[in-house]
């Protein structure tokens, strides 16, 4: 009885999996940033093109550069750009593609804050430098008047692989901070002063929600979709801004994109522009030898930049400005299938 | 059939080659200086091993610490106090321990033991023993004190599966001996039989010792991955085989996937060592006493 | 003569040897905790979506690990494949001609080696034997890691169960006329069957809740994977991606997954212990 449960169980599930045995697999990997817009991405474009099928790791932006770069995966995604020399190392030329803004947010876990803090440039920076060590430390609380902060060690987290978000966080500091520059610098894995290191804005996020007092960095999605509570951020022209579609879009607003799109967005003049804010990249070979691949790819930016935008701000991603995709549109032509 | 058995021999080879080889960048940029560095900088390609040494070796010994009383305790209690009917089953359940997954050591040791950590244990030892600099520091629930005990929960089945036969295969004579003489049940264990199979349970402490360097998935999970050599068991840390878990898919360049292979040439270099020396013990043990079985 | 022992010697005596009936009630405690939690947390996640469907994306609560289940099938298939006929093999020639010999000590010597290799070991060199030639992640690379895992333990547990068929047994064939390889295949193997059977069950067992060696070779994957030249996913891979990440959805999964897992291995070991428990008990049988 229980033989034949099972052998049926096992008939069943192979004929499950055989039924795809038509579909053809693009496989992808990097920023955990981007993940929860991609996998929706991928999941309805699949609806619309059920013989193709986009699989999507989020293994962190500098596993998307490094099995991009050894033609391991057929597409990568960062939302730190490849470097001169990482471009120029490469197996094959590789093709930085936008696809939406985000947004990088401190978030922390105090019980006894109820409403959202405010964070100087300088707080956050000193935070990360393992400077400012307890939660009532005069530099957090003169930015936060009223607030009851406690008496209590700052744990942070931070993360523990090669990170776009880390990328975006640490250009941030950079730009605020000559110490951290000095100290520390920019790149997609840095040697952090201090915290603990969790795997992808998934690990981070549930550091932060499991341990009391933590401070960590992740995509605004992630600090909503796990109801946890992120600060303001004071930017350049000295207004704290809270992390959301009309700051993001704002701070891309002041930026000129380059021909090959890689270009920093953290940190920029304007009243209203959120200053950890980012582009994020898909990263595409120039040159696709399996045709069906490379048409299917095509296919999904085409589709990503005219239907793939509107499913960007229900999770919390702005949508690329109209020059951009234009850029895109046509930037797509280089792309050898 | 000779050739496949050959073929061990083989493939235990090759992966020591193919280790060595892809490591070369790494060692020809750093040297042995790689084991005494503990910069792991991988912005500016600066890689060092000893955090990770430093992690491992301390996790294991904190789980070796634990294991091995607890180990030997059981390991006795089944081997001179427990009836058959008793010590067969009991050995059969103490043995399903190292039958669980490490994945699921993982996923216990997140979401019951590291808030029992943060929470209980930690405070309870920063109290009162507070003044040793390895109990110092805020209680994260994550860090190198929670990896350990993790970690003893997985050895002690190898300590007392392995000790538990080298006790019950010591002689009569030698425990008939001492209680003839007066001893009570337990100096007799004390001062007859552990000495007699002294060197069987330094081979199960061997092997439960190699298994806890090379353990990977519970202590990734649970250690909190900084690469940093500290002093407070709180802290958290980075063990060779999480580091290379964690980092091994993303390393963005030739001299940074090197520098894990040879984190990882090392590994096996010092897992072998201590297998090689656990098998010695215990195959001596079996050679001149017979009767051994692991 | 005076035989009352001192006081201070009796309660050592009494302290230690509850010592180490108290370690064992702990030992046994922890084990105990782990079944229960993992089962309590498991069963109340588990249902028929968890067995049928794909995961869902990011964030949206739903989905299932279809794939993942399907996927560890075909890892433990490969897996065995592989590591089985080399430990059979090996096993047989190591216990019929390699008893006393030095090939036989240095074969048993690296199959113990082998065994201790970290886990994580295997998936490196299966990195760069299979992943980096083939410049992708496949079920290939994953299950030729876990099959290189499985080998020593086919091995060595071959062999022990060989030896232990009687040589009366074997004499027998031999006095009959058997040539020998006749008498190996035909006689001492049939003989052994059922303990080697339950030793190949405890190897796959084993080798089902490997994750490290995973991570970088058979990756893993959000839908089916055909083939073999694909990344999978495998449920531990996935209890591992789900545990360490913030979704509660997820989290519920991962205690499904894992209890799925535990009772893989679980029933392997009782089945194991049964089988082998009777054998010890027949006649014949040393």
């Amino acid at each position: 009885m229980f033989g034949k449960i099972f052998i049926g169980s096992l008939l069943w599930m192979s004929l499950l999996g055989a039924a795809q045995a038509e579909s053809l697999l693009i496989n992808g990997a990097g920023a955990t940033f981007p993940y929860p817009i991609y996998s929706k991405w991928f999941d309805e474009y699949s609806k619309l093109h059920p013989d193709v099928h986009f699989n999507y790791q989020s293994i962190g932006s500098g596993g998307g550069i490094r099995q991009t770069s050894e033609g391991i995966v057929d597409f990568g995604a960062t939302d730190g750009p490849m470097s001169d020399e990482q471009l120029q190392k490469a197996k094959v030329k590789i093709l930085h593609f936008p696809t939406v803004l985000g947004a990088v947010v401190p978030t922390y876990n105090v019980p006894e804050v109820q409403s959202d803090l405010t964070f100087t440039p300088q707080a956050l920076a000193d935070i990360f430098l393992g400077k400012i060590t307890k939660w009532n430390d005069p530099e957090i609380a003169k930015a936060n008047p009223g607030g009851k902060l406690p008496d209590k060690p700052i744990i942070v987290a931070h993360r523990s692989d090669g990170s776009g978000t880390t990328y975006v966080w640490v250009d941030f500091l950079s730009k605020v901070s000559p110490e951290w520059k000095e100290k520390v610098g920019v790149g997609t894995a840095v040697k952090w002063p201090v915290g603990l290191g969790g795997k992808g804005n998934e690990g981070v996020t549930g550091l932060v929600k499991q341990t009391p007092y933590s401070i960590g960095y992740v995509e605004l999605i992630y600090a909503e979709q796990n109801k946890l509570p992120f600060g303001k951020v004071q930017n350049a022209s000295g207004t704290a801004v809270k992390a959301n579609l009309e700051s993001v879009t704002a701070a891309a607003a002041s930026a000129k994109m380059p021909e090959d799109f890689r270009v920093s967005i953290t940190n920029p003049p304007g009243k209203e522009a959120y200053p950890i804010a980012s582009f994020t990249w898909l990263l595409i070979p120039a040159q696709i030898s399996d045709p069906a691949k490379g048409k299917a790819i095509v296919d999904f930016l085409h589709w990503m930049l005219q239907d793939g935008q509107k499913m960007a701000p229900p999770l919390s991603y702005a949508p690329l400005p109209k020059e951009v995709v234009t850029m895109e549109e046509k930037a797509i032509g280089q792309i050898k299938h | 059939m000779l050739i496949v058995a050959l073929s061990v021999l083989l493939i235990t080879a090759i992966i020591a080659l193919e280790l060595y080889l892809h490591s070369h960048l790494s060692i020809e940029k750093f040297g042995w200086a790689f084991l005494s560095r503990s910069t792991w900088d991988p912005v500016m390609e600066e890689f060092g091993a000893l955090p990770f040494l430093y992690g491992t070796l301390v996790t294991s010994a904190i789980a070796l610490l634990i294991a091995i009383p607890v180990g030997l305790g059981v390991a006795i209690f089944l081997s001179e106090l427990a009836p058959r009917r008793l010590s067969d089953p009991i050995t059969f359940l103490v043995e399903l321990l190292a039958a669980i997954p490490s994945v699921i050591y993982g996923l216990i040791g997140i979401f019951v033991l590291v808030p029992w950590m943060r929470n209980v244990l930690e405070p309870i030892l920063g109290t009162t023993l507070g003044f040793l600099p390895i109990f110092q520091g805020a209680p994260y629930g994550v860090g190198m004190l929670t990896a350990g005990i993790v970690l003893a929960i997985m050895v002690v089945p190898f300590i007392v599966s392995v000790s538990r036969e080298i006790l019950l295969a010591v002689p009569r004579s030698q425990r008939e001996a001492i209680l003839s003489l007066g001893a009570t049940r337990w100096e007799m264990v004390w001062i007859a039989v552990l000495p007699y199979a002294r060197s069987g349970i330094l081979g199960s402490i061997f092997l439960a010792l190699a298994r806890a360097l090379g353990e990977t998935m519970a202590v990734t999970m649970v250690i909190g991955n900084r690469p940093e050599v500290r002093a407070s068991l709180f802290e958290p840390g980075y063990t060779m085989a999480s580091v290379i878990a964690n980092e091994f898919t993303e390393a963005t360049s030739d001299l940074y996937l090197s520098a894990l292979i040879e984190i990882g040439l090392v590994l096996f270099a010092v897992t072998i060592v201590v297998n090689a020396l656990a098998r010695l013990f215990i195959y001596s043990l079996s050679t001149k006493r017979g009767a051994v079985r692991t | 003569m005076n035989t009352t022992i001192p006081l201070h010697r009796r309660l050592t005596n009494i302290v230690m040897l509850s010592l180490t009936g108290l370690f064992t009630l702990l030992t046994l405690g922890i084990l105990f905790f782990i079944l229960g939690y993992i089962t309590y947390h498991g069963i109340t996640a588990l249902d028929r979506d968890f067995f049928t469907k794909l995961p869902k994306p990011v964030g949206e609560a739903g989905g299932g690990m279809a794939n993942a289940i399907l996927g560890t099938i075909k890892l433990l298939a490969l897996a065995s494949l592989i590591g089985i006929p080399i430990g059979f093999f090996g096993g047989v020639y190591l216990s019929e001609y390699g008893k006393e010999t030095t090939i036989g000590f240095l074969v048993r010597f690296a199959a113990d080696l082998l065994n201790g290799f970290p886990s994580i070991v295997m998936g490196i060199f299966a990195y760069i034997l299979i992943v980096l030639p083939m410049k992708h992640f496949s079920t290939l690379a994953g299950g030729f890691a876990l099959g290189i895992m499985m080998i020593p333990i086919a091995l060595r547990s071959t062999e022990e169960f060989l030896t232990l068929v009687p040589a009366s047994i074997r004499e027998a064939a031999l006095a009959l006329g058997l040539p020998e390889w006749k008498m190996v295949t035909f006689v001492v193997i049939p003989t052994a069957f059922r303990g080697i059977m339950t030793g190949v069950m405890l190897n796959i067992a084993r080798v089902a809740g490997e994750t490290a060696p995973l991570l970088f070779t058979a990756f893993s994957n959000r839908f089916w994977s055909k083939g073999l030249l694909e990344p999978t996913a495998s449920l531990p891979v996935m209890i591992y991606t789900y545990a360490i990440a913030p979704y509660e959805d997820w989290h519920r999964q991962a205690w499904a997954a894992g209890m799925v897992l535990l009772m893989l291995v679980l029933v392997a070991n009782l089945i194991a212990r049964l089988v082998l428990h009777r054998r010890f008990f027949q006649p014949g049988a040393s």
